[in-house]
């Protein structure tokens, strides 16, 4: 491994944080104060992190390890509602389409040989796919609340003419879909030409064959397609019919 | 029996009353009109007649039961609701026609459409015509298909006509007499215009949430 992060080198690289920070200060924007706790944050979460993993991963416990993959996929949860701007039932939406989301990914994963149920491969996993998951439902979510607004009209005359609820809701909702999957499929698109993702980065950077980096990277970007699209669906098909009344009435 | 059967209806929003005491029974086949100034509940009113908004007390009861017995999609492909500003989905005016038979999981009746379009002085051709290239009064015309490809029994009209020209207004007008009279649909409409309130077979006339005393003739 050729890796050579030291103490030493991250607090030199603190200067580029102050870059950030002077940009911020000089163009008046605002972001200081948020800039410094995100920073001060990143660094106590991810060390906190790292030595958890660290001792995780000795312990090499299957409760152990589940119990920290169901944690990520409650948080996770929980920052996707709080992007649902009111929606009801949002948080036990969010968790259920991540877990379903994360726990297919995974099973067909482990299933393939592609990973095996050890903490140093399921929890980063389990963190990738949920966080994508995440991000889709918290964009489906965004999309849901603007286009049942902006169609109320058409949704309402729909209703009118005696459509069920999907066949009221069926333009939002594969709107919504496509919104949620949108940027992992923009990501598979230039994967390799504009960006060189997180996991096959890191394997280059320590020292990995970029040859046997891409194959992780392929099998990465199986895995947030799948873990975005079951996600996406999940939580805009719960979510839609949260729209309405008991009575099929629209809510907005 | 009556066909509608209203019993002291009223709808409220938090503390604002909407509609009070409203009673009211339509018969099948009637055509009543209902007037009043603006902000009067008369939009209220027929949503609720619509079930796209719920009472808040009193009964409403269609064909002899409460409405609250009605699976509400059911009971909208009965007593359908056509808007004053429709709009047409999707990119063609089949789009809009076949839209009644999708939701019901039918096949496609084009040549009822095709019927449909000619009465409404539209040509087969139309069918794969853009719903953007429409003018407002075919608009309104194709929106009013829509609503009657599969025959409802009541057809709720909320200002149909405003915002078109005589002409327009007046092929509008004929053809839900048509609906009425040769087709046997109840017919609940809204308006402002002067002549069409003068024309009313059977009028009533809200005021502030409440039916006029002596507003129903």
């Amino acid at each position: 491994m050729n890796l050579a992060v030291n103490n030493q080198s991250l607090m030199l690289a603190l200067g580029l944080v102050l870059i950030a920070l002077a940009i911020g200060w000089k163009e008046k924007l605002g972001i200081d104060k948020d800039m410094i706790i995100g920073v001060i944050r990143a660094v106590i979460q991810l060390f906190v992190v790292g030595y958890l993993l660290k001792s995780v991963f000795k312990v090499d416990n299957i409760w152990l390890t589940l119990t920290l993959i169901l944690i990520i996929i409650f948080n996770a949860g929980y920052n996707a509602k709080q992007r649902s701007n009111g929606i009801p039932d949002a948080l036990p939406i969010s968790i259920g389409a991540i877990l379903i989301s994360t726990a297919v990914t995974l099973g067909v994963l482990m299933l393939a040989g592609a990973i095996k149920f050890i903490p140093a491969q399921m929890i980063p996993i389990s963190g990738m796919i949920a966080s994508n998951s995440m991000v889709a439902i918290g964009l489906c979510y965004r999309n849901l609340n603007a286009q049942f607004r902006q169609e109320r009209q058409a949704v309402l005359e729909k209703l009118a003419l005696g459509a069920d609820l999907k066949d009221a809701s069926k333009d939002i909702l594969r709107d919504s879909i496509k919104t949620g999957m949108q940027p992992t499929i923009d990501g598979a698109k230039t994967v390799g030409i504009v960006s060189l993702p997180g996991m096959m980065s890191g394997l280059i950077f320590a020292g990995v064959d970029p040859v046997r980096a891409i194959k992780y990277q392929v099998m990465v970007t199986f895995m947030l397609l799948s873990a975005t699209s079951i996600g996406s669906v999940l939580a805009c098909y719960w979510a839609y019919k949260r729209f309405y009344n008991d009575q099929k009435q629209l809510l907005i | 029996m009556s066909l509608i059967e209203l019993v002291d209806l009223g709808y409220h929003v938090d503390d604002t009353c909407i509609l009070k005491e409203i009673n009211l029974t339509i018969d099948r086949q009637e055509w009543v009109t209902i007037a009043g100034p603006s902000g009067s509940g008369k939009s209220t009113l027929v949503r609720i007649i619509a079930s796209l908004l719920s009472k808040t007390s009193g009964e409403l009861n269609f064909d002899g039961d409460p409405i609250e017995l009605y699976d509400p999609i059911t009971y909208r492909r009965r007593v359908s609701y056509s808007f004053q500003q429709p709009t047409l989905f999707g990119n063609t005016v089949q789009d809009n026609l076949q839209f009644p038979y999708d939701i019901r999981q039918m096949p496609f009746d084009r040549d009822r459409a095709i019927r449909g379009l000619e009465y409404v002085g539209l040509a087969a051709a139309d069918l794969a015509k853009p719903v953007v290239d429409l003018s407002g009064g075919q608009r309104q015309r194709v929106a009013l298909l829509r609503n009657v490809m599969i025959y409802p029994e009541v057809l709720i009209l909320d200002e149909v006509t405003a915002g078109l020209d005589e002409e327009n207004k007046a092929f509008v007008w004929s053809m839900i007499r048509h609906f009425n009279e040769d087709d046997g649909l109840t017919i609940i409409a809204i308006t402002h215009d002067q002549a069409e309130i003068a024309a009313a077979s059977r009028l009533i006339t809200l005021t502030a949430g409440k039916i006029d005393a002596g507003g129903a003739q």
